[in-house]
């Protein structure tokens, strides 16, 4: 038996009725890993004692009811797991053994069984779109090591696609879910801004990150999502907005659904497979009864660099707390307090996490705020606004997830621009704010997955579902699996 | 060259909600180091603030109290800097729309009342404690973090250090009655910062300001400033340069000593706190707020001098502390005379407080005991230095007035007959304070009322004593 | 603007304390300019009557009822602190 062949609720039923343990699934989970992990890198602390105790724990129990029940699972590494190391990748985290507390989708969760098996590798603090950024050794993509899983959560969408766990948490502030389960031809959704609690997500940029699940299936994400979703006290920025059954949604019925295509995302920058890709999917839509036509997102251009003003700035705030003085690693050079902060932080963040501390410092600080943060967040506005128009008139809007299938390791560590580019199309739906989900919707001459991009309205991840439900359930790619180490 | 003082002041107050502003802890002084503190207090990675309402409705009630505007819409921002008791690296604050704003307080400085400006009122969170050890390093304990703060800036109206003492303690006074603060400086719920600059009398234009902290105490404040005022002009009349500086003030020395040169404005970063939704607040919420505020300070010496027909200083001492200024209130609304009860506030109970540094409310006499002595002084049940024996008892021991007298049998003797009888025993043990009497030394009699108090341990009725004494002696 | 100059570098590195030695300060002043060079097209853009947005969702007066609760004890507080004593966290002074 593999991972691979069935689905969560495939699963779920076998557990239900006897015919595997969750034991013998967990166990599954860990021997891909041993198998694949040294290849990929997806992992960066396993909890595999716990997780075993738990499936036993589990398969004793009379009532293995419950949606995710005994099903192995993966944690982005920014989430925070209570007693389980959490080091978002960052060096300056590495000894940060017990975060003392869960985070409110570790609990939500927890409160449905499954089985987390260990916390997922990603670019350091989610700042990235490559997985070259890990504080660590990068995880790469299980369809072809030689290029990049993509990011930030790389790590999520690698275990995944390698059959090491039946589905991920990630996060996304600009892309970090959508982007890499492109890359890796799996499923990601970032919901609405709002929608999944942030309490326990360590915070990059507050007003734009979102927790999502990454799954093989759209029924298993929507299944996933179901548990996660909701109101959290602990979160003034959750929304307090009925969760629906997800699940339910998945009709296959997109009979009029009203899709928008915006010009701008397939423009000039997408590749010809990409643009192909998505044209193809277009009909599909079209043999299922939807309909399609080309419309505009006017301020898309100015998405990327509103984006990076807004997020730095934020990130320049949210990491400034990793200071050496109550977790973290400390510099053994800090002689004096100036030092303590100085060193520790130099010799514990990643170069590109300088970077971006250094561009949000910058845009926040005295004479400058007004030209480039306070800017930004009015072209936020007016990015906002091209959604509410848009998605007034559609159901959904429909678009390639990334310009590119994955590039190569190293390719584009050079210059930042040019890395920063591969999210201008998952960005401005973290500035709007709307859901988002990358589905896979065919594979380069390389044979590396092309994902598409379906966006939706505020707290409408059911139509988001549905439309890649509809579109998973008429198409093959969904089934096509990497052949991790060449052929096996 | 003669100078004008030009002083604001920037306070800081505690407000004593349960819990803190952004996180459940207990909100508590004096507690075991860094237990009143969890994950959000301690900046844990992933942790996020929720306002505590509570903390609003109290920077509310201090904002009006203080007569400022109220804000209809008003957010929190984050101020960016870096300190180990700072567990975020940024303080959550108020930066362009506070929650108060245009107030003002009265003052009075040698019988002259002026109106002081607030320019505004803002909430946000107190730091942790960083104390210094002898051993090199320093220590930081977090209670304190997350304890919900409103800083008051007043505006530069204060033109001497007396100014600023008046505006302090009438801004204590204020801020005690709504209830919202303990103001007590000495455990920190009342902190103060002063900026104070000179100008060439007549010049419009202020000049450059010093900073002082450290100022441990409202006399620091004023000695601080008196200081300072001397050691501005004395730089300005040599020909010298005020720098913007921030001075703290030395308790022994009695100077103020420099801290740091600031070179521009400090840096903060500020910008909208992205973890927290906006604040509205309705006139219906404003009024709910309002309604709550107990009479103010101002308002209830006027009642008492205009009502209670008491003088303006005892008004003034009566009302100085909300717990006397109740205390007193709620003796009167027992049905005691107004002037006894003022008095032996302002008397005893005073005196007894500061021979042992305690507050009224630690006091074992309640206001209905207080209430109950008097009454027995007014019908002639015990005397007034009777009363004070009962006092020292109630004042310790607490208990009813009523029962004491009786028990320790102190009912005053009243009975023309019974004292007749003990006058002129004393007056038949004493020839020769009656020779001296007639004599026309005025002093014998006196000797004679204190011998017959002897007799009946103080308890013959005064009045009572002096008339029969004198149609006794009359009769010899 | 756009051109970030070696002495902006070192004094907003030292607002967000940290430190780069002369050729990383070179390289950041570099990136930092190209990066900011690119966001000014935004002031391609008239936002003069624009109101900026802080949080996508309208959401107004979330608060809690001041309700204290306990969650961690001191010995976990100091779990993860690098140096601590007497249950207090500790860290080097000001001056060394």
């Amino acid at each position: 038996m593999s991972l691979f062949d069935y689905t969560i609720k495939e699963l779920e039923a076998k557990l239900h009725n006897l015919e595997i343990t969750v034991e013998e699934l967990v166990k599954e989970s860990y021997e891909q890993i041993k198998e694949v992990d040294g290849d990929v890198h997806a992992f960066l602390t396993l909890d595999e004692e716990k997780a075993l105790e738990k499936a036993r724990e589990l398969d004793k129990r009379e009532d293995k009811s419950g949606i995710l029940f005994g099903i192995p699972a993966g944690i982005k590494d920014n989430i925070v797991t209570k007693g389980l190391r959490t080091t978002c990748a960052s060096q300056f985290l590495d000894n940060f053994t017990d975060p003392l507390y869960n985070a409110t989708v570790v609990d939500k969760l927890e409160a449905e069984n499954p089985v987390a098996v260990g916390k997922l590798n990603m670019d350091e603090f989610a700042m990235g779109s490559s997985n070259e950024n890990s504080g660590y050794e990068p995880t790469r993509n299980p369809w072809n090591t030689d290029h990049v899983p993509g990011g930030s959560s790389g790590g999520s969408a690698a275990a995944v696609a390698a059959g090491e766990v039946l589905f991920s948490l990630g996060s996304d502030t600009g892309g970090s879910i959508r982007q890499p389960a492109a890359f890796c031809g799996v499923v990601g959704m970032k919901p609405t801004y709002g929608r999944v609690s942030r309490f326990g997500l360590v915070a990059f940029a507050s007003s734009l990150d979102q927790i999502g699940p990454l799954t093989r299936t759209v029924e298993d994400n929507a299944r996933v999502m179901e548990v996660i979703a909701g109101h959290d006290k602990m979160d003034s920025t959750s929304a307090d907005v009925d969760v629906p059954a997800y699940t339910e949604a998945l009709t296959g019925d997109v009979k009029g659904l009203k899709i928008a295509v915006p010009k701008e995302y397939l423009a000039e920058g997408v590749s010809e497979e990409v643009k192909n890709s998505v044209m193809e999917a277009l009909k599909v839509y079209e043999s299922l009864g939807a309909t399609w036509e080309e419309v505009s997102l006017p301020h898309s251009k100015y998405a990327l660099a509103t984006y990076y003003l807004l997020s730095s700035s934020e990130a320049s705030a949210n990491l400034a707390r990793f200071d050496g003085v109550r977790y973290g690693v400390r510099s053994e050079k800090a002689e004096n307090m100036l030092d303590m902060f100085v060193k520790s932080r130099s010799e514990g963040f990643g170069d590109e996490v300088k970077r971006r501390i250094m561009l949000g410092t910058f845009a926040l600080s005295s004479g400058y705020y007004d030209a480039y943060y306070k800017k930004a967040q009015k072209v936020r506005t007016l990015i906002k606004n091209n959604f509410d128009k848009i998605l007034e008139e559609y159901d959904v809007i429909v678009g390639p997830t990334t310009p590119t299938p994955a590039f190569k390791v190293g390719e584009k560590t050079s210059d930042p621009l040019t890395m920063y580019v591969n999210d201008i199309l998952t960005i401005p739906v973290n500035l709007a704010g709307v859901p988002g989900i990358s589905i896979p919707c065919g594979f380069s001459e390389e044979g590396l997955p092309i994902g598409l991009q379906i966006i939706g309205n505020y707290f409408d991840e059911s139509t988001v579902y549905r439309a890649a439900h509809a579109f998973e359930q008429a198409t093959e790619h969904h089934k096509k699996r990497p052949q991790l180490g060449g052929a096996k | 060259m003669n100078f004008e003082t030009i002083i604001g002041l920037e306070v800081h107050v505690e407000l004593k909600t349960a819990s803190k502003i952004f996180s459940p802890s207990t909100n508590e002084f004096g507690s075991a180091p860094n237990t009143n503190v969890n994950p959000i207090d301690l900046g844990y990675p992933g942790t996020l603030p929720v306002l505590n309402e509570e903390a609003v409705n109290f920077a509310m009630k201090a904002a009006m109290a203080l007569n400022c505007e109220v804000a209809t819409d008003t957010k929190f921002d984050r101020k960016n800097y870096f300190y180990p008791d700072n567990p975020k690296a940024y303080q959550i604050s108020q930066f362009d729309q506070p929650i108060g704003e245009h107030g003002w307080i009265e003052i009075e400085v040698n019988g002259k009342k002026k109106k002081i400006g607030i320019t505004r009122l803002h909430l946000e969170e107190d730091a942790g404690k960083l104390t210094h050890g002898e051993d090199g390093y320093s220590y930081v304990d977090y209670n304190r973090q997350g304890t919900p703060l409103i800083e008051i800036v007043s505006e530069p109206d204060m033109r001497s250090p007396e100014e600023a003492y008046a505006y302090l303690e009438k801004l204590k006074n204020i801020i005690q009655y709504t209830g919202v603060s303990d103001v007590k400086m000495q455990e920190g719920s009342l902190r103060c910062d002063a900026n104070i600059s000179l100008r060439p009398i007549g010049q419009e234009e202020f000049g450059t300001k010093a900073e002082l902290k450290n100022l441990n105490s409202f006399s620091f404040v004023q000695k601080g400033l008196e200081f300072e005022e001397k050691r501005q002009e004395k730089v300005l009349l040599s020909g010298g340069e005020i720098l913007q500086e921030t001075r703290r003030y030395d308790e022994k020395t009695k100077e103020t000593i420099l801290m740091r040169i600031k070179e521009g404005s400090d840096d903060y970063r500020y910008f909208p706190e992205p973890d927290l939704v906006p604040l509205y607040i309705d006139e219906a919420w404003k009024e709910r707020i309002r309604s709550e505020i107990p009479e103010l300070p101002d308002a209830r010496r006027a009642r008492y001098v205009n009502e209670l027909e008491l003088s303006e200083y005892d008004a003034n001492v009566l009302t100085a502390s909300k717990q006397m200024s109740d205390f007193f209130e709620e003796a009167v609304g027992h049905g005691a005379d107004v002037k006894q009860v003022s008095n032996w506030l302002m008397g005893e109970v005073s005196a007894y407080m500061n021979k042992h540094y305690k507050e009224i409310e630690e006091l074992a006499i309640t206001p209905d005991a207080l209430a109950k002595m008097v009454k027995l002084i007014e019908n002639g049940t015990i005397s007034s230095k009777i009363a004070k024996k009962v006092f020292a008892e109630l004042v310790e021991n607490g208990g009813d007035p009523e029962k004491i007298v009786e028990e320790q049998g102190l009912v005053q003797i009243s009975d023309p007959e019974q004292l007749k009888q003990i006058v002129n025993e004393i007056l038949d043990q004493n020839e020769q304070s009656i020779i001296d009497f007639k004599d026309g030394k005025k002093k014998a009699k006196g000797f004679l009322v204190g011998q017959i108090m002897k007799a009946t341990k103080g308890q013959a009725n005064p009045p009572l004593v002096n008339q029969i004494l004198a149609a006794e002696l009359e009769k010899r | 603007m756009a051109e970030i100059s070696k002495e902006q570098v070192k004094h907003v590195a030292n607002l967000a304390r940290l430190e780069f030695d002369d050729e990383a300060v070179e390289q950041m002043a570099n990136e930092l300019s190209a990066i900011i060079e690119y966001a000014e097209q935004l002031n391609e853009l008239d936002t003069e009557n624009v109101k900026p947005t802080t949080h996508v969702l309208d959401l107004k007066n979330v608060m809690r009822k001041d309700e204290p609760k306990k969650w961690i004890t001191q010995e976990e507080a100091l779990k993860n602190a690098p140096d601590q004593k007497d249950g207090q966290i500790r860290v080097p002074s000001i001056l060394e």
